[in-house]
C-alpha cells in the first residue's frame, strides 16, 4: 500500500504489462474514450476510476477487441491481443449475461478454460479439477452443482471471478467487480485480487468508490474520456486530478469539498 | 465431458420425462390406429419420419435461439425465406432442393439485411425484424401470385409452403432432409462447448479470443438450414412454432443446457412426427397447424406441471408456505404470549391472537390443534405439552442461529447456508454444536 506518497518514484517495475497508444473509440460520432494513452506496469493492482459515462467499460472491452477501434495500438506484453490472448484473463460485468441459462457454477467456472482448449475439444478430469480449485479460492465448493440462477449476487460474482483464476492469465480485466455486492463480497473479492497481485499478475480494476481507491490499489487511472492522470495511487490520488476528472463537484477523501466547489 | 456415475434427482426426472415421451410417441402408433382408424401405409410412415426429423432438428436448433433469446428472429428468418422459394421455382423450376436452396438464400440475405440495418442505424431490433419478415412475406406473395397465373400445371402444391402440407412429401425428400440434418447435428456437436459459451457469454468468448462474429454466423447459418428444411412440413408462417416450442418446453424440466438439447429434440420430434400424421388423415388438414397444436399442448403441459418452474408446482408451493408459517407463526405468537403474561402454559385469550395475525390465524389454529400442539382453555388457546417443548426447540434453534451467525467465523465453525428453518443442532458436526451451545445464556439451555 502507497503509504508513503515521496517515495512513489521508487522501484517502478519495469517491464510493461499493457502498453496503450492512441486508443479512441465512438459508438455514435462522439467519443467514448479519445486518445487513450496507457502503460501499465507488470505486477501493478491498478484502479480505473472515472464518473458514468467516463469510458471505463468501453477502454477494457476496445482493450480486449471487443468493440471495434477507431484509432489506435494495444500491446500485451510487447505483443498484440491476437497473439498474447493466452495471457489475458476477464471478468465481465455481473449484468450483462443471462443467469437464468441452463446451467450450473461449475459448468461456468470450466468456461474459463475453453480458451486453453482451443475449437472442438471438450473440458475432461484435468479441467473438472482446475476449476474445483479455483471454486475452492473463492469459497464456493459448496455451491459447485448449484444451478447459476440460484446464485446471490455475491455468489455470481465469485462464480465469475472463480472463471478468470482458471485462465491463470499473466494481466487480469475486472469489469466492476464490486457492483452491488455486500461488504462481506467485497473483502472476499479484494482478498482474491491481493493474492493474485502478490503472485505478480497485473490486475486492472474498473472501480465506482472513491472511498477504497487508496485502499485497495497501489496504481490507479482516472479516466474521463480521456486519460486524466495515471500512475501510483499515491502521485495520481489528489484532489486536483479528482476535480480535473469529476469536476468541481466531487467530495474528497477527506470529506470535505475542493476548494471552488459550488457546495 | 465429465464422466459422472450418480446421476442427480434433476438428471433422473429429466431422463424420466426424454423415456416418457419416446413411449408415448412410441403408443401414439396403435392409438392412432384404434381411434382414427389410421392406417400406417408407406406414404403416413414417409410423413411420420418426416416430421420427426425435422422436429428433432428444430428442437436442437430451437434451443439456442430461445437461450439467445432469438425466438422472434427465426420469424422472421421463415417468412424471408418465401421469395426464394418462389424465385426457386421461376429458375429452376419444381424441384425441392433448389427450391430449399432458394429459401436459404433468401432467408440469410434477409438476416444479412437485418444485421445491417441493427449495425447502422439506431432501430431496435423488434422494429428492424418486423420490417424485414413483412418485406420479405410480401415479395413472397407477390410472387407466388404471379406464378399461379402462370398456365403451368407444375406449379400446384407450391403454396404448401406457407401453411406447409406434409402429404407432399417424398421418400426422396425425407433422404435430403435427413443427410442434411445428419450434417448439422455434427456440426452442433462439434461445436457444442463454443455455441454454449458464445450464447451464455459472448464478451467472455471474445476475449478468450474465439471468433464471436464466425460462431455467431455458423449457429445462425444452421438455424437457417433448419427453419428452410422444415418449409415444406410447417410453413413460413408456423415454422416459428415448431423451432421454438420444443425448447421452451424443455426449459421448464431440466437445468442444463445438454438436457435441455436433448429433451428438446425428443418433444421437437415428438411434436414433428405426430402433427405430421395427422395431417395426413385427411389432405385438408395443413401440417403446420396440426404440428403446433401439438407442440403448443407440449408447451402448456410443461409449464403447468414441470416442478420447479411451472405453474401448479409454484401454487402448491406458496400454499404449502402459507400453512408452514401460519402454523409456526400462531405457535410463536401464543409462546410469547404465555411467557409474558405468567408462565408457558397461560392461555391466551382468543380475540388477542386473532388480532395480532388476522388472515393467517384461523389455519395456524387449526393446524397446531389438529397436530395437539395446543388445546382451547375458556375463551383462548393454551399450548399442550408438545405445544411448549416445540415452541423452546424453535426458540433455542432461532438463539442457536443468532449464535452462529455472532461468532460462527470466531468459533471456526463450517459453513452453512442460512436457513433458518432448518435445526442447526442437526446440520452440524456434534464438536461445532458444542461449540455453538457454550455461548448460549444459561436460561437457553435446555
Amino acid at each position: 500500500m502507497p503509504d508513503h506518497p515521496d517515495q512513489s518514484g521508487q522501484a517502478a517495475p519495469t517491464k510493461i504489462a499493457l502498453s496503450v497508444d492512441d486508443l479512441t473509440v465512438a459508438y455514435q460520432e462522439k467519443p467514448a474514450i479519445w486518445d487513450i494513452d496507457l502503460d501499465v506496469p507488470e505486477g501493478v493492482l491498478m484502479g480505473i476510476v472515472g464518473p458514468n459515462g467516463a469510458g471505463k467499460s468501453t477502454l477494457i472491452k476496445a482493450v480486449l477487441n471487443l468493440i471495434p477501434r477507431a484509432a489506435g495500438t494495444v500491446m500485451f506484453y510487447g505483443a498484440p491481443y491476437e497473439q498474447a490472448r493466452s495471457l489475458v484473463g476477464y471478468v465481465p460485468q455481473r449484468g450483462s449475461v443471462d443467469w437464468d441459462f441452463p446451467t450450473t457454477v461449475l459448468d461456468v467456472v470450466t468456461m474459463g478454460l475453453y480458451g486453453k482448449l482451443g475449437w472442438f475439444r471438450r473440458p475432461g478430469k484435468r479441467e473438472r479439477e482446475l476449476a474445483l480449485f479455483a471454486l475452492e479460492q473463492v469459497g464456493l465448493l459448496d455451491f459447485l452443482d448449484r444451478q447459476i440462477s440460484q446464485l446471490s449476487g455475491g455468489q455470481q460474482q465469485r462464480t465469475f471471478l472463480a472463471r478468470a483464476l482458471v485462465q491463470d492469465a499473466q494481466i487480469y480485466f475486472m469489469d466492476e467487480p464490486f457492483a452491488a455486492v455486500d461488504a462481506v463480497t467485497e473483502n472476499a473479492i479484494v482478498d482474491i485480487l491481493q493474492a493474485l497481485n502478490k503472485r505478480g499478475k497485473t490486475v486492472l480494476v474498473v472501480h465506482h468508490d472513491l472511498q477504497t481507491v487508496a485502499h485497495y490499489f497501489d496504481w490507479l487511472t482516472l479516466l474521463n474520456v480521456e486519460v486524466i492522470a495515471s500512475g501510483p495511487t499515491a502521485v495520481v490520488f489528489t484532489d486536483e486530478n479528482l476535480r480535473r476528472t469529476y469536476g468541481g463537484r466531487v467530495a474528497t477523501l477527506n470529506g470535505g469539498l475542493p476548494a471552488g466547489a459550488g457546495g | 465431458m465429465v464422466a459422472r456415475l450418480t446421476l442427480s434427482a434433476a438428471d433422473k426426472r429429466g431422463w424420466a420425462i426424454i423415456g416418457g415421451i419416446i413411449l408415448l410417441g412410441a403408443l401414439f402408433i396403435p392409438l392412432s390406429q384404434l381411434i382414427f382408424d389410421m392406417r400406417f401405409t408407406y406414404t403416413v410412415r414417409v410423413v411420420a419420419l418426416g416430421g420427426a426429423v425435422l422436429g428433432l432438428l428444430s428442437g436442437v436448433l430451437g434451443s439456442f435461439a430461445v437461450l439467445r433469446q432469438e425466438s422472434l428472429l427465426g420469424d422472421a428468418l421463415s417468412h424471408a425465406a418465401l421469395p426464394g422459394v418462389a424465385i426457386a421455382f421461376l429458375l429452376a423450376g419444381r424441384e425441392l432442393s433448389w427450391l430449399l436452396i432458394g429459401a436459404g438464400i433468401a432467408s440469410w440475405a434477409g438476416l444479412r439485411f437485418l444485421s445491417a440495418i441493427l449495425n447502422t442505424t439506431r432501430l431496435k431490433q423488434d422494429a428492424a425484424m418486423g420490417i424485414v419478415l413483412v418485406a420479405w412475406f410480401a415479395a413472397g406473395i407477390a410472387l407466388l401470385t404471379y406464378i399461379q397465373s402462370i398456365p403451368d400445371a407444375s406449379q400446384a402444391g407450391l403454396d404448401h409452403f406457407i401453411f406447409g402440407q406434409a402429404a407432399a412429401i417424398i421418400e426422396s425428400d425425407v433422404t435430403l432432409v435427413s443427410a442434411v440434418g445428419v450434417v448439422v447435428l455434427a456440426v452442433v456437436a462439434l461445436f457444442w462447448k463454443e455455441f454454449k459459451l458464445v450464447t451464455f457469454d459472448p464478451d467472455f468468448a471474445g476475449a478468450n479470443g474465439y471468433r464471436i462474429g464466425l460462431i455467431n454466423a455458423l449457429l445462425s447459418a444452421l438455424i437457417v438450414v433448419t427453419v428452410v428444411l422444415g418449409l415444406q412440413l410447417a410453413g413460413v408462417i408456423l415454422m416459428v412454432g415448431m423451432l421454438i416450442a420444443p425448447g421452451i418446453a424443455a426449459r421448464q424440466w431440466t437445468q442444463s443446457l445438454d438436457q435441455m438439447v436433448i429433451q428438446a429434440a425428443v418433444f421437437g420430434a415428438f411434436a414433428g412426427a405426430v402433427g405430421a400424421v395427422i395431417s395426413a388423415l385427411d389432405s385438408d388438414i395443413p401440417t403446420g397447424p396440426m404440428i403446433i397444436v401439438v407442440s403448443f399442448l407440449l408447451v402448456l403441459l410443461s409449464i403447468t406441471l414441470a416442478p420447479g418452474r411451472g405453474l401448479l408446482w409454484s401454487r402448491l408451493r406458496q400454499r404449502a408456505n402459507r400453512r408452514r408459517f401460519a402454523a409456526i407463526n400462531t405457535l410463536r405468537d401464543l409462546y410469547r404470549y404465555a411467557l409474558a403474561h405468567g408462565s408457558e402454559d397461560t392461555p391466551a385469550p382468543d380475540d388477542f391472537i386473532r388480532g395480532v395475525r388476522a388472515g393467517s390465524v384461523e389455519s395456524g389454529l387449526r393446524q397446531l390443534r389438529g397436530s395437539g400442539h395446543i388445546m382451547q382453555a375458556g375463551a383462548g388457546w393454551q399450548l399442550t405439552e408438545s405445544g411448549i417443548a416445540l415452541a423452546r426447540q424453535d426458540q433455542r434453534n432461532q438463539r442457536l442461529w443468532d449464535l452462529y451467525r455472532l461468532h460462527g467465523d470466531e468459533l471456526g465453525l463450517p459453513a452453512l447456508p442460512e436457513d433458518r428453518q432448518l435445526n442447526i443442532a442437526a446440520a452440524l458436526p456434534a464438536a461445532a454444536l458444542e461449540l455453538l451451545e457454550s455461548k448460549l445464556e444459561p436460561s437457553d439451555r435446555l
